[in-house]
């Protein structure tokens, strides 16, 4: 299973504007190279990213070929109620990751 | 044969001292040296400092996991023997490669590392830049972060190193440049688009953009070699060790900073 990092602060004010992170251990093969034989590297990208807060769609990324390997992906949302934030990485050849943190909203 | 060898290394040593004297004008004063860290871009820079942006600590975490886990024929874990890194690999990359009694010369990290796979472990030793071999010593050096580098105050590495520096400054490969005239002489300075650093071993195994991995202090030899258009030296290889000896020499008091960023 690959390997996740998520940066989600603990806790929050209510109403505050918080910064989450995320870094995900994927090769992103492009598809586009090929072997020292001439045959092609098959795709094996992550083409998806979504993160949930509390069941509901806060974020969503589509990815192409040519991002590199190891994704890094940063994005703001509000604190709006504690809870669980659920981040899914999904791809080629069923790839499928899914990681949870959880907040405390004060 | 054992004083004959001794004596040859004596001359051996003689020799590289009196050229060493020719040559230590080019070197870089301590107090002028820096880490690579300080030719990077900000974004760089940023990725390497925050450990959840880091590339390399996906590497380490994964350490961390093989450092617990049951392995070989003894069905041991590093853990078993070593117990919490933290405390008892503190230090230790900051003071290799050093010296191993049973083979009669230096060893660097990694092939530490498979010595304890191998012997103490009975378990197959990992390939160089394996993804296990990266992560485990990416796990293991990363306790010396922070920790200056100190090489071990050993007579018996001095041959090596001196061996080491002997290579650095050698001029090879089609374009004829020793390792010194980029490093010591033009650090700073631009070749096409890269920067040149000083080149210091401060942050290995290091996350490389350009890999798109991470990778060994060997593995950046060998591609400073290639671009020399050189025979590098295989991964182990003796001559590998011995310029590794010598570079962590010339950075000693620098801090470790593993896993680094490098462009
Ligand atoms: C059965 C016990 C045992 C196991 C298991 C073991 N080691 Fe060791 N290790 C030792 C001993 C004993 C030494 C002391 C040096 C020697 O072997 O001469 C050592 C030395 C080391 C050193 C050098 C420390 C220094 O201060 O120079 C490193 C690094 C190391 N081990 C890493 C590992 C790693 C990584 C693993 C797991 C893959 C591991 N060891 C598994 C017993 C063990
Ligand atoms: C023609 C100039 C040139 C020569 C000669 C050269 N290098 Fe380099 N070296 C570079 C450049 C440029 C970089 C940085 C690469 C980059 O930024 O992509 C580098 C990087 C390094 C690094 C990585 C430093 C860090 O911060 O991690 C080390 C170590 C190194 N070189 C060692 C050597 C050794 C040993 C030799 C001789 C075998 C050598 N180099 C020869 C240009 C050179």
């Amino acid at each position: 299973m690959a390997r996740a990092l998520i940066n989600v602060p603990a806790k929050a004010k209510r109403g505050e504007v918080i910064t989450i992170k995320t870094l995900i251990s994927h090769v992103m093969e492009t598809g586009f190279r090929h072997t020292t034989m001439g045959v092609r590297i098959p795709r094996d990208i992550i083409d998806t990213f979504v993160c949930t807060y509390n069941g509901e769609e806060i974020f969503r990324a589509t990815l192409h070929s040519a991002i590199a390997a190891n994704p890094f992906i940063t994005f703001h949302t509000v604190a709006t109620e504690s809870g669980t934030l659920t981040f899914t990485w999904s791809g080629d050849s069923q790839f499928s990751q899914t990681e949870t943190a959880n907040i405390v909203v004060e | 044969m054992k004083a004959a060898r001794g004596t040859q290394r004596l001359a051996l040593g003689v020799l590289l001292a009196a050229l060493a004297t020719l040559c230590s004008a080019a070197e870089i004063p301590l107090s002028e040296r820096r880490s690579g860290y300080a030719d990077l871009g900000r974004e760089t820079k940023a990725m390497q400092d925050d450990d959840t942006a880091n590339p390399g600590m996906l590497s380490v975490l994964e350490g961390e996991e093989l450092w617990k886990t049951k392995s070989g024929t003894e069905v041991k874990a590093c853990a078993d023997c070593h117990g919490d890194a933290r405390a008892s690999m503190k230090g230790v990359a900051a003071r290799y490669p050093a010296f191993d009694a049973s083979r009669g010369r230096p060893v660097n990290l990694e092939q530490r590392i498979n010595i304890c796979q191998a012997e103490r472990q009975q378990a197959k030793p990992s390939a160089y830049e394996s993804k296990e071999l990266l992560a485990l010593t990416a796990f293991v050096a990363m306790q010396s972060r922070g920790e200056p580098i100190a090489p071990p105050d050993d007579a018996r590495l001095t041959p090596f190193r001196e061996a080491g520096r002997q290579l650095f400054f050698r001029r090879q490969g089609q374009l004829n440049l020793g390792c010194n005239q980029c490093h010591d002489d033009n650090w700073s300075k631009r070749l096409a688009g890269n920067l040149i650093p000083q080149a210091h071993p401060t942050g290995y195994p290091i996350y490389r953009l350009e890999w798109q991995s991470i990778g060994s202090l060997q593995r950046r030899l060998r591609n400073c070699m290639t671009g020399l258009r050189a025979q590098p030296y295989e991964f182990g290889a003796p001559e590998n060790v011995d310029m590794e000896l010598y570079l962590m020499w010339r950075a000693r008091g620098l801090p470790v900073e593993t896993p680094a960023v490098r462009p």
